[in-house]
């Protein structure tokens, strides 16, 4: 505080002996500058002078803020797809297991990592699909802090069954992410997705805001460059991802008609992004543009009928004991709506997303798989 | 505090067993292992599993250590709550032995003496001001009679808790310090790093929180410890309760150490202002043991008699003083209660955005626990709890209050962590079947904070013919509370003319282009002026695909148009374009007040639908519904 204080007594003592002296030996000249004195005020004016006007001159904003600082922004957070098999119809596999006897648990459930495996080894192998070293990002949905028992989150042993594959398959590393409603730690814990993660050797990303990174979509038929414009997007959690696997259950929606693989793509979005509910269709089509999985599991061993797309009670839940594997996420949704005992015109963004390219809305198109895994 | 800068030889403490570490020493890092305790159980506040969260930590430890909370409580509610029995240590620490929490625990305390040290240091730097630095520091630390007004806030405050109002917080150091860690400096600091949130954090008036602060801390360069010494109610409450300790401070007067010098070097390092060299004024010593240091005599003691100089107990005792703040206190109980602001007789006058935490208790009882400490504000994982500005009036203010405007989400169904932090249970500790109506709760019904209410004019499909139903998906209920009712309503410049008809394809004429995209699955086509008698979706077609050229606009329907439905698809039969609205209601009986739907709802500003106390559990006579 009084720093400045102690050094102003020193400045004084060092200037005004000088300036006495000088003023006795011109008396004349008394009150005037001598030249050495004039010549150093002088350079330290024009410096000040010059760091004033070099400021401006380097700084010059002739134009003006413009309306918006938006950064520029990426098209689009990758094409993960299979490279054969763009173009082409995709693969699928449908597995249906009976429950599990089980009679410690009045939740008894068949064993998902059961009929992941016997799904993916209809399709060849998980090694078809990730390589070694491959960069593998999950994008599961984790949207609410609710238990994995009420089905509205994506299950953690189809979390761990899947992470587990992919670093068997030779996978460098794997990640998983969402950017959920409530508050993402909470999401993450007790949806059991973090524990299933550091269990399988997983990591983590949560939605920090450094993450996001505007993006937008290029126009694709009649979807596309309207509504993700700019947006905000989980773009930081794809640096490096090579391979991107979506792992969805199927749920109810009001809004929508259901929520499956393509509407858990809505928590890749950042911002106030719940203006797109107007145009749900339009932004789940363009949501099948911005991103394009490399494989999709639509879980429906506990599918939720009624009350979603939260849920919240276990009478909203039917088991329906299916799994299926899809490389297109249009065609696994087409398939959902089936399990949901739904027309796919009940959800028109499937339509949509067919139109813009992006799969099939008639998953039998795909020739899929049906196997069956019994007890 | 300096009293290793003075020169002077100190014959005495080099006679005979040289203890291992000097008292003041040994003050500074048990002042450091406090202050460093309280950043940490601030920090660990944080919901998580690993071990630098909330996993077990006692994160009210030193809250819970404070009389004050606990004496302020019991009067206010005639018990003493199971957790803050830890304030009964200190108090029978301080009855023996004085205020050593001041000196050697009070994070606060130790905060003050840091910046009253700072500034002096500063000072004592000028050259050749040694001699005025050191009449300056004594000056400054000389008694003031001005330290009785600790005593009568104390008064005032007590006298109000008896009477049901506890305001102790406001003044409390504990309280005091650890509301503005965990609301300002917390997330400032936090922001570089985001090491505690993932977002950013807001508290409502956080500028204020921190002029407080701050203020407390500046007022150190006006007198070290000026808030210990001036205002602090809890070190008041020290002062009256060593009011009999058996050993304290003071001055030896025994021939073999000679004549005290009237040096007054104990004086001038003396941080409570207790005047140790002449008539000890016992409640203001703080335990500083700076004047043991200081002695060049080695005269100062703390022992178990008096001292030699004499001794008083309070400063200038004013016992009208006193009976006149007490009075104060107990009148303004009544008065926040004239004011109609806690809702007292059915809830009138009280703010409809007054929602408290699941948990908390009716607003008078709550108002009797609140230290306003911020811990639930603190934890919330999704940072809606928020100090009250003015929703409780002037007797709540800092209060925890909901704001589901700000915060990542409204108040998570599954989380408990605001009741279980609470360290006075003015916000119980719930258990989650209480908080969800479940198991053997189940008759009681889930814990409600309010209802949501639909602002029709500002909702989407109510006042603007768009879709929406963000707070329809999220309310987390089951069955929801929101529900909806389908409409198929004509939108603006929605009519046109039929020019051709083949299948499921028509071509229009005279249909401006619209403003939303009506190939989006929500609009639908029927013929114009169908009144519709059996079923509200007779005639209507979902327009799939909707594309304008030069000469007229082309439709692609998801089926092809049937006479039988009231389709005419002749040239020049009039069409008109509809919106399929789902309008959200809200059925009030099934609304737990969570906020979710205020918070999601896409209008940004005064959202379409906001939640209000109405109905909330704690009311009981105040609820809304019957």
């Amino acid at each position: 505080m009084t720093g400045p204080d102690a050094n102003m007594p020193q400045n004084n003592g060092q200037g005004t002996p000088q300036n006495t002296a000088q003023d006795t030996g011109h008396g004349v000249e008394q009150n005037e500058l001598s030249r050495r004195d004039f010549l150093r005020r002088a350079a330290g004016a024009s410096a000040i002078a010059l760091a004033g006007a070099g400021l401006a001159a380097v700084l010059l904003d002739r134009q003006g803020p413009p309306a918006s600082d938006a950064a520029t922004s990426a098209k689009g957070l990758g094409d993960f797809s299979m490279a054969e098999l763009r173009g082409k119809p995709g693969r699928m596999a449908i597995v249906r297991s009976e429950v599990r006897s089980r009679v410690d648990s009045g939740n008894a459930q068949p064993d998902r990592k059961a009929m992941l495996e016997r799904a993916l080894t209809a399709l060849g192998g998980l090694g078809a699909f990730i390589k070694p070293g491959d960069r593998v990002l999950l994008k599961v949905n984790a949207a609410f802090a609710t238990s994995p028992l009420l089905g509205a989150t994506t299950h953690p042993d189809l979390v761990a069954a899947m992470a587990g594959l992919c670093l068997s398959a030779g996978a460098a590393s794997v990640a998983l992410t969402d950017n959920p409603i409530h508050s993402p730690e909470s999401c993450f814990a007790l949806t059991g997705i973090a524990e299933a993660a550091a269990k399988s050797g997983a990591r983590v990303i949560l939605p920090n805001e450094a993450l996001f990174a505007p993006v937008s979509i290029p126009p694709s038929g009649n979807i596309g460059g309207r509504l993700i414009r700019d947006w905000p997007a989980l773009a930081g959690a794809f640096k490096g991802v090579t391979k991107l696997i979506a792992l969805s259950p199927v749920k109810d929606h009001h809004r929508a008609g259901a929520s499956m693989t393509l509407k858990n793509f809505y928590g890749l979005l950042g911002g106030r992004r719940n203006v797109f509910h107007q145009d749900i269709n339009g932004i789940i089509a363009e949501l099948a543009l911005l991103v394009r999985p490399t494989l999709c599991v639509l879980d429906g061993v506990s599918v939720m009928l009624t009350n979603g797309p939260t849920g919240g009670s276990l009478s909203d839940l039917k088991a329906m004991n299916v799994l299926a594997v899809s490389t297109d996420p249009v065609a696994a949704d087409s398939f959902g709506m089936e399990l949901l005992g739904r027309a796919v015109t009940e959800a028109p963004y499937i339509t949509l997303a067919q139109t813009a390219g992006a799969g099939s809305a008639d998953y039998t198109t795909l020739n899929p798989q049906f196997l069956d895994l019994g007890a | 505090m300096n009293a290793e800068n003075q020169a002077g030889p100190r014959a005495d403490n080099t006679k005979g067993l040289r203890p291992l570490l000097r008292i003041v020493a040994a003050r500074r890092i048990s002042q450091a292992f406090f202050v460093a305790l309280t950043l940490w159980l601030c920090a660990v506040t944080t919901l998580g599993a690993s071990f630098w969260r909330l996993s077990g930590w006692q994160v009210n430890f030193i809250l819970q250590l404070d009389p004050l909370t606990a004496l302020g409580t019991m009067l206010a509610t005639r018990t003493w709550y199971a957790p803050l029995v830890w304030a009964v240590p200190v108090i029978v620490l301080t009855a023996f032995l004085g205020r050593a929490f001041c000196g050697f625990a009070c994070p606060l305390g130790a905060l003050n003496q840091t910046f009253g040290w700072l500034a002096r240091r500063v000072t004592s730097k000028l050259p050749g001001s040694r001699g005025a630095a050191l009449r300056a520091r004594l000056a400054d630390n000389r008694h003031s009679p001005w330290q009785a007004a600790k005593y009568y806030l104390l008064a005032f405050l007590l006298a109000a808790a008896c009477f049901g109002s506890l305001q102790t917080g406001l003044f409390d150091p504990l309280p005091l310090l650890f509301r503005s860690l965990n609301m300002t400096l917390a997330p400032v600091l936090d922001a570089g790093f985001q090491a505690l949130f993932l977002k950013p954090r807001h508290y409502a008036s956080a500028w204020l929180l921190f002029a407080v602060f701050a203020g407390i801390l500046g007022l150190n360069f006006l007198r070290p410890r000026f808030f210990c010494r001036f205002v602090c109610p809890l070190g008041a409450l020290f002062g009256l309760l060593n009011r009999f300790a058996p050993w304290r401070v003071g001055k030896k007067g025994d021939a073999a150490h000679g004549e005290c010098g009237n040096c007054t070097l104990c004086d001038t390092y003396c941080e409570g202002g207790c005047r140790p060299s002449g008539v000890l004024v016992a409640s203001e010593c703080l335990l500083c043991m700076n004047c043991l240091d200081a002695c060049p005599q080695g005269r100062m003691t703390f022992a178990g008699r008096p001292s030699a100089g004499g001794e008083e107990h309070l400063p200038e005792p004013s016992r009208r003083g006193f009976l006149f703040a007490a009075a104060a206190g107990a009148l303004s109980a009544p008065l926040w209660t004239i004011g109609g602001l806690a809702g007292q007789d059915g809830g009138t006058g009280k703010n409809p955005l007054l929602i408290r935490p699941p948990g908390a208790l009716d607003e008078a009882r709550f108002l009797s626990r609140c230290i306003r400490c911020g811990q639930c504000m603190r934890v919330c994982p999704t940072n809606v709890i928020q100090p009250a500005l003015g929703e409780a009036g002037l007797e709540g203010l800092w209060t925890p209050v909901l704001n589901y405007r700000l915060g990542s989400s409204g108040c998570q169904v599954q989380c408990i962590a605001c009741g279980n932090v609470c360290p006075t249970a003015a916000i119980r500790p719930l258990t989650l079947d209480e908080k969800l109506g479940q198991g053997k709760f189940a008759a009681k019904g889930p814990v409600r904070l309010g209802t949501a209410f639909f602002d029709r004019s500002r909702c989407l499909p109510w006042a603007m013919e768009r879709p929406c139903l963000v707070c329809q998906e999220l309310c987390p209920v089951s069955p929801k509370a929101i529900h909806t009712r389908t409409t198929f309503e004509p939108i603006r410049f929605g009519q046109a003319q039929l020019t051709g008809a083949q299948g499921a394809r028509l071509g229009l004429t005279g249909l401006p282009k619209p403003t939303v995209n009506l190939g989006s699955g929500d609009y639908f086509l029927r013929p114009a002026g169908l009144v519709p008698m059996n079923s509200p979706e007779a005639g209507l077609r979902r327009i799939n695909a909707a594309t304008w050229t030069g000469q007229g606009q082309t439709f692609t329907l998801d089926a092809e148009p049937q006479p039988g439905q009231g389709w005419r698809t002749a040239p020049g039969s009039v069409v008109e374009v509809l919106v399929r609205l789902q309008k959200p209601y809200l059925d009030a009986a099934r609304c737990i007040g969570c906020g979710v739907c205020e918070h999601e709802c896409p209008i940004a500003g005064l959202r379409g639908v906001r939640v209000s106390y109405e109905n909330e559990s704690r009311s009981g006579p105040g609820r809304m519904l019957v």
